[in-house]
């Protein structure tokens, strides 16, 4: 099907919004719209609480704090504050990938819960914590610290986990970081990150005890808001090595507590993911004076961009080595392209994530021929959606907080080449015959950053769209009459 | 009142930061941007106007500060 235009879209977006009753129609108009390049400011309302009764594809506060931002911090142990699930059914799901030894000095996949009972309820939890923190003390010298993630109930029943974390800090001698994520809190996993932003401001920086580390030099850069996924930081990091900078913390994926320490001596902070990490970047920016921007590493021509963009912060010597990294890498890239893209070319794609996926990853499309048709923010906030407008083209649809009905009708009408969005659409739309990847984590594959990420990408979404199975979707019982009528006529 | 940040804008002047709203955008004018008093009304760029006290020194940026809505 041809792309919509303008008034196509905006019928669409109007017929899906006829099922809804008054109030609730009325209230997701807002969070609908169509892409004009021509206006000056997204008229997307975002940021709001969701619908009662709608399928939204959110997640809590918790996961914003324990699964993005403090979880892949390795050295350190995350416990899980509160009844077991929320840690037991997040672990180890985001693929943040780490160098250690599991169990030993590093606790990325392992999960540490309270294991919350009904009289941890009824009488508080604080004792328990506390001997929690002692038994894991014991039984896993080599952690360099705790954070305490709460869970709902510590919330509701009012535990001062911060008074227990002072306290068991002072018996250890390590850091314990309370950490007030309560899913409850905000509208969205968005929240989340911003309290953990918070928490790592209040008690990572500047701490007491902290350690002195490593010497400063002028080329020190920290990657801020790049998890990991697939190995996603690693791919990102050899290419700003090569150019010259050095690259002395990771945030948060394979990072260390001793990493987040030395940021604030850095002298360009490089963020990537900026929904979940722009409050400690300004914090940093203010207090530290510490310069960051914002860069893109998803196919060439954006990080090529990025690299530059990079690179005027620094002297030239710097600037002559992120030529000399493009360069480097024109070949491979000119290849892959020669290769996948005319099997992808023409294609649409329509994508539904979180973070900073719906606007980054419109760059590789692009470099491979292909056209994203609809994007949208689980949890984006404004700022997000005023980026996002000048990377789509016009007549694009945007959906923030798209709930489950109208992103399916959406598909249904759009008729795009290639979905991507999170598991929980996966298997929805792969039973409807549309090739899906999942893009929250790479689809088990990656790393997707940095040119050598480019070529799996590239390879990725080529055996998914191009995939035999989506002809076989119909059972051949089923399509004999067709195939009939082919042979009558 | 509530708490926004004035920080320096990438292509020159400033910009406007209210984390509360998610509003980033560039200031217009403000009153007062001399080196000994700085502050006053701004006008942001979408039409809105705040309210900051001015400042008897020009502060180093990016600022917190607290502004008031007016009209």
């Amino acid at each position: 099907m041809a792309k919509l235009n303008k008034e196509e879209a905006q019928a669409l977006i109007q017929e899906v919004l006829e099922v809804y009753p008054e109030k609730a129609k009325k209230d997701r108009a807002k969070h609908l719209a169509v892409n004009d390049t021509a206006e000056a400011k997204t008229c997307v309302t975002s940021n709001r609480k969701s619908l009662p009764g709608v399928m939204t594809i959110r997640g809590c506060a918790y996961a914003g704090s324990k699964g993005v931002v403090w979880g892949p911090i390795k050295d350190m142990i995350h416990i899980s504050h509160g009844p077991v699930g929320c840690g037991q059914y997040s672990r180890a799901g985001r693929r943040n990938y780490y160098v250690g030894t599991t169990g030993v000095d590093s606790f990325g996949t392992m999960n540490f819960t309270s294991d919350f009972q009904e009289k941890d309820i009824v009488f508080g939890g604080d004792k328990k914590l506390s001997k929690l923190i002692t038994e894991i003390e014991q039984l896993f010298p080599l952690n360099r610290g705790i954070s305490v993630q709460s869970e709902c109930p510590i919330g509701l029943i009012g535990d001062d986990i911060e008074a227990v974390s002072k306290a068991s800090s002072k018996e250890i001698g390590k850091p314990v970081i309370p950490v007030r994520c309560e899913g409850f809190r905000g509208v969205s996993q968005s929240l989340g990150h911003h309290i953990a932003n918070d928490a790592i401001r209040d008690h990572v920086f500047d701490r007491e005890g902290g350690s002195e580390g490593i010497e400063p030099g002028q080329y020190d850069v920290a990657i801020l808001g790049d998890y990991n996924i697939g190995g996603d930081a690693w791919s990102s990091r050899i290419l700003l090595e090569e150019m010259g900078l050095r690259v002395v913390a990771q945030w948060s994926g394979d990072g260390t507590l001793a990493e987040m320490e030395q940021t604030p001596k850095v002298k360009l902070n490089l963020l990537h993911c900026y929904r979940s990490m722009n409050y400690i970047s300004r914090h940093m920016e203010e207090k530290y004076g510490i310069p960051w921007v914002e860069y893109n590493f998803f196919g060439p021509t954006k990080i090529a961009e990025s690299l530059r963009k990079i690179a005027s912060y620094f002297d030239d010597s710097i600037k002559e080595g992120a030529e000399k990294v493009i360069a480097k890498y024109q070949a491979m890239c000119d290849e892959i392209i020669a290769k996948y893209r005319p099997r992808l070319e023409g294609k649409k794609v329509m994508l539904y994530v979180g973070g900073l996926r719906p606007r980054h990853v419109i760059g590789a499309y692009e470099d491979l021929g292909m056209e994203v048709v609809g994007t949208g923010y689980e949890f984006g906030h404004n700022d997000d959606y005023d980026r996002t407008r000048n990377d789509v083209g016009n007549a694009t649809l945007i959906y923030d907080d798209v709930t489950g009905f109208e992103f399916e009708e959406f598909v249904k009408r759009v008729k795009p080449d290639l979905v991507g969005s999170g598991v929980k659409e996966k298997y929805i739309f792969q039973k409807m015959g549309v090739p899906f990847r999942q893009m929250h984590s790479w689809d088990y594959s990656g790393p997707y950053h940095g040119y050598d990420g480019f070529a799996i990408f590239a390879k990725d979404m080529d055996m998914t769209l191009n995939n035999p199975c989506w002809s076989k979707l119909t059972p051949p019982w089923k399509q004999r009459p067709e195939a009939e009528q082919k042979a009558v006529a | 009142m509530a708490n926004i940040i004035i920080s320096q804008a990438t292509e020159g002047g400033l910009t406007f930061y209210m984390p509360k709203k998610d509003l980033e955008v560039p200031v217009k004018s403000l009153e007062f941007n001399q080196p000994h008093k700085w502050g006053g009304a701004l006008t942001l760029a979408d039409g809105q106007r705040y309210y900051i006290d001015p400042l008897d020194t020009m502060p180093s940026l990016p600022k917190s500060l607290r502004a008031k809505r007016m009209d």
